[in-house]
């Protein structure tokens, strides 16, 4: 069978359940902008998105002010962070509830969640909870996460950074909900498992996280006026896309982890790929949620997701995302349990290297000065190299080669005496697979931190010497 | 008298000399400056003979501060605007670029850096200005890329400066022979206005000549000659003086100095000559409107001089090529021209060095009413042989102390297309005033 057959023989389901709750694959909308209306859930879901949470709901719509939004652009790809100041629904809560129903209505295979957030008075949160579930959802979130404007009026952030409130609106909601009941929890907390916890006592049957983190977008530097504004004044908003997933996973993977919490996740925070979302999950989250990418280009992206997603599944050998939920938790540990004795060192590919001196630049002024930078005469440079042809070109009569100068090319090599392994130029090399790091085999057993404080107690190992550079 | 083509109107003139790189907008210059990697010991600036801190330049228009990468421009070469429209930059810092190796394809570095240039000049910032007086002097003999940038610099540094120039305007080749259709005379002219601003003492129309240069030395504290290079040679065949022949940068310089409609242009055209000079008289022909346009070279195309993008932009206006073709003889009718007559040659041996051997009774005439003489520019002989003492090299180029601008002179230094070993473009012109300004400087102060 070739390649081709083979890929199309392995069939893969995306499908999942999550507390019970079945959809079509894992991917969800977060409770935010795309999902505050009928119209656009129902475009998203024709889209292919697997779920969504509605747009947090209260009794009463807010008021927003304008403008709302701020971004982070990096060297030209605009939005790699985004904040926003606005606050939940804005539309009343009856236009709410009977578009939650038509939506059910029509698609009953969906997993829709609706987000609630309420002032804290036990009869108030019950009240919305019967509505909610009266109109059909098929599970609510509670939004303990909303860390601006909100907070200020006693709820979102303001319940979801204490424990103890955390705790009582679960148990609230939980005496009178009769489908799941998600807590979205805030990262602007010191340790995220003291709010997991407490919403695991109070009764929840999973965990979404992370919401939007505090944050300042900006200062214009025209008008020295804080980013969004306001009529000239600014407020602290909460930070979302891509710069947050590495903090989403760390929290994911906290949550995931914790003995005494082990909820289904669903997981948040960055998510703009496949590959975000496939992190997300194999270090915990049986769900994802998106939102940034979708408010950046729309409901469309979920195809792209979907494919990437069941391509590498296959390449895997995985059917089912259940397979793969959680395969990597377990992998994070604390740093006092790494291998002190595993040796990675960098290794230059000068075949592939294309001479720009990042790697050098970086190791020398910012890490541990190993790297060697030699000037090749060009006539040496093009003997040594295997695709010296394609380095040069003729113009007229006379030949030139790229990557030269004033009759000479940089050749950087590593010093892997004194590499430390730090991973750095690796990072910063612009040529794929050019600098990789090599494990070196010292003929150590492994052994970690604890391990080497016993053994020096012991007096059976001697102290690690420092780098020799240093 | 000879057929003369049809002209074409004055805005199909336009068209045709319009820019052939235009300007970048904002965004475009936004996103071509973020595939720039900043690279260390960078091969562009390297390969730029001016050095110019080219990532640096690039990454502060990422960074909005184009008045900042300007200055960082200018900081290194003053005719930095020029030369972001007229350097041949395949060769030099876009042709070193590491994003060829990567993506196959250099960061577009003159264009960024017209968009910074202009950008400042938008904003008229004056960044430089005349140092306090020294009281010495120094006079100057050619007011071209490298004159310029030698005044400019005396000045920063104080010293008095008196410029001498042969022309009625101010700039040298790089506002007269530069083609009209990379740097239109306008932006050539009001790089040379910058530079006036610096308090220099212009004399326009005020040729020197060799023997008055010692009257000057003794006049100054020293003497910068930058008198560049003389006309093309002469083909030395019959018939060059027939009317309708025309030398290649006079045809050339009648592009800036005279409105093109009034360019004499034939129908059919022939251009004698295989260097970039060859190259720039054939796009100006065809773009004035002539029929044909022909490149008759007596090598083949892999030994041609010119660079493979002037080249290859010749090939795109029309222009066609007959090469191993060896002039013989202008044929005139009416002392008019009338047709090229030609004989065919064969290269006996490999490349730069092979040599070029007639083919016995291959004779043949290329029809046309118009030739451009456009072979290597020559020394300006008279002037240099006039002066006692000056040290020449075999081709008569002034020999001088690369570090300095120093001649065998004392007091006199020199700079441009007439040093040796001259890199015939502005920029090395704008890097020989640089140094010779500097070894100047030093030599007074
Ligand atoms: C057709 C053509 C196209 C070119 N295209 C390009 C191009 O696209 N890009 C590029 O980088 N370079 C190009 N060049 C080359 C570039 O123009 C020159 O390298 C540069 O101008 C040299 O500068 P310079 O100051 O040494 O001499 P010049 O620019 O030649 O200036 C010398 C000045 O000295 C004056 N002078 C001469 N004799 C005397 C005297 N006795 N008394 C007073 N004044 C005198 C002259 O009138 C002139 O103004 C081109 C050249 C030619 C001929
Ligand atoms: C404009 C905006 C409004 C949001 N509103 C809500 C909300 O009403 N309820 C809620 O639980 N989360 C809200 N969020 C948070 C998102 O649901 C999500 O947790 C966060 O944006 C992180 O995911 P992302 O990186 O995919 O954007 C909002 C986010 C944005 C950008
Ligand atoms: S891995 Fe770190 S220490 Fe080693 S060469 Fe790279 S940057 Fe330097
Ligand atoms: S960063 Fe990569 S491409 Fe650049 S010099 Fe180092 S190894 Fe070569
Ligand atoms: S060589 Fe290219 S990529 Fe490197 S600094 Fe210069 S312009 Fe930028």
């Amino acid at each position: 069978m070739n390649d081709r057959s083979q890929h199309d023989a392995q069939a893969i389901d995306l499908s999942i359940e999550f507390c019970g709750v079945k959809a079509p694959n894992p991917f969800w909308l977060a409770s935010a902008p795309p999902t505050n209306s009928e119209y656009q859930i129902r475009r998203a879901f024709e889209a292919g998105w697997g779920g969504a949470v509605w747009k947090t709901i209260n009794q009463e719509p807010i008021v927003n002010v304008s403008s709302r939004y701020g971004a982070i652009d990096y060297d030209g790809r605009k939005i790699v962070g985004l904040n926003n100041i606005e606050l939940i629904t804005d539309r009343t809560l009856e236009v709410n509830l009977r578009e939650i129903a038509n939506v059910k209505r029509d698609f009953p295979g969906h997993a829709l969640f609706v987000s609630l957030m309420v002032e804290s008075k036990r009869e108030v949160w019950h009240d919305i909870v019967k509505q909610t579930e009266d109109a059909g959802a098929d599970g609510l979130e509670l939004n303990f996460g909303c860390p601006h404007g909100m907070s200020e009026r006693g709820m979102g952030a303001a319940v979801g950074q204490v424990p103890e409130y955390t705790q009582m609106i679960v148990e609230w909601v939980k005496e009178v909900a009769r489908t799941p009941v998600i807590v979205k929890l805030t990262p602007n907390i010191t340790d995220v498992r003291a709010t997991g916890r407490a919403a695991k006592q109070g009764g929840a049957d999973a965990i979404s996280l992370i919401n939007t983190i505090n944050s300042v977008m900006g200062v214009d530097l025209d008008t020295l006026c804080p980013k969004p504004e306001v009529g000239g004044l600014g407020s602290h908003g909460g930070y979302c896309g891509p710069a947050v997933k590495p903090i989403a996973l760390h929290m994911v993977s906290q949550i995931a982890s914790d003995p005494e919490i082990r909820l289904p996740i669903s997981g948040i925070g960055g998510i703009q790929t496949w590959q975000d979302a496939t992190e997300h999950m194999l270090l915990g989250a049986g769900s994802v949620q998106v939102c940034t990418a979708v408010m950046h280009y729309g409901f469309r992206i979920v195809e792209e997701m979907i494919s990437g997603m069941s391509n590498w599944m296959r390449k895997q050998g995985y059917h089912s995302p259940a397979e793969f939920v959680g395969a990597s938790t377990d992998r994070i540990r604390t740093w006092n349990e790494l291998d002190l004795n595993h040796k990675v060192v960098a290794e230059i590919d000068e075949d592939k290297c294309i001479n720009c001196g990042l790697c050098y630049i970086a190791c020398e002024d910012g890490c541990h000065q190993s790297i060697n930078i030699e000037q090749v005469p060009e006539k040496e440079f093009l003997k040594a190299h295997k695709d010296g042809v394609d380095r040069t070109f003729l113009s007229g009569t006379q030949r030139y080669v790229h990557g030269a100068g004033e009759g000479y090319v940089n050749r950087f090599t590593i010093n892997q005496e004194t590499c430390v392994g730090c991973n750095m130029c690796s990072l910063i090399c612009p040529v794929a697979d050019c600098i990789t790091m090599i494990q070196i085999d010292n003929g150590k057993a492994p052994m970690n931190y604890q391990q080497y404080q016993e053994g020096l107690a012991a007096g059976t190992i001697s102290k690690i010497e420092p780098p020799q550079h240093a | 008298m000879a057929k003369t083509a049809t002209k074409p109107s004055l805005k199909k003139l336009k068209q045709n000399f319009a820019e052939v790189h235009p300007p970048l907008a904002s965004d475009e210059a936004r996103a071509e400056a973020a595939r720039c990697l900043y690279c260390f010991d960078a091969p562009c600036i390297r390969a730029c003979p001016t050095h110019i801190d080219i990532p640096s330049f690039i990454r502060k228009i990422s960074h909005d501060d184009l008045l900042g990468s300007a200055k960082t421009i200018l900081d290194a070469n003053i005719f930095g605007g020029s030369c972001a429209r007229v350097c041949p930059t395949d060769v030099l810092c876009e042709g070193a670029c590491v994003d060829n190796t990567l993506l196959k394809d250099p960061v577009q570095i003159g264009r960024l850096q017209r968009f910074a240039c202009d950008a400042a000049e938008a904003a008229e910032v004056q960044f430089y200005h005349p140092g306090q007086s020294t009281g010495r002097s120094v006079a100057i003999i050619g007011a071209g890329p490298a004159g310029l940038t030698c005044a400019h610099d005396l000045r920063k540094a104080g010293h008095r400066v008196t410029m001498l120039e042969a022309r009625s305007v101010a700039g040298g080749l790089n506002t007269v022979g530069i083609a009209a259709y990379k740097m239109p005379t306008e932006y050539a002219l009001s790089e040379v206005d910058r530079i006036l601003r610096m308090e220099i003492d212009l004399r326009l129309k005020h040729p020197v000549g060799g023997s008055a240069l010692a009257g000057l030395l003794e006049e100054h504290d020293a003497v910068f000659l930058a008198i560049g290079l003389g006309q093309t040679a002469p083909l030395g065949i019959p018939g060059e003086n027939l009317k309708g022949v025309h030398e290649s940068l006079e045809f050339i310089s009648q592009t800036h100095t005279v409105a093109l409609t009034k360019c004499p242009i034939g129908r059919q055209v022939v251009v004698i000559g295989g260097g970039n000079t060859a190259i720039d008289a054939a796009n100006a022909a065809i773009r004035l409107g002539a029929e044909s346009v022909t490149i008759a070279y007596r090598r083949d195309e892999a030994s041609m001089p010119a660079f493979t993008h002037e080249y290859e932009l010749a090939l795109d206006s029309g222009v066609r090529f007959e090469w191993l073709s060896k002039p013989k003889r202008i044929i005139g009718k009416a002392g008019e021209v009338s047709g090229l007559r030609c004989i065919r040659t064969r290269l006996d041996g490999k490349g730069r060095k092979a040599k070029v051997v007639a083919v016995g009774k291959s004779d043949f005439t290329i029809p046309c009413d118009m030739v451009i003489k456009a072979l290597g520019q020559e020394v300006l002989h008279d002037f240099l042989s006039a002066i006692p003492k000056l040290k020449l090299d075999k081709k008569g180029r002034v020999v001088v102390d690369p570090e300095t601008g120093a001649t065998s002179i004392p007091k006199l230094f020199a700079g441009g297309d007439c040093q040796k070993d001259a890199g015939e473009e502005v920029v090395n012109a704008v890097q020989t005033g640089k140094i010779g300004a500097a070894g100047i400087n030093k030599m007074l102060t």
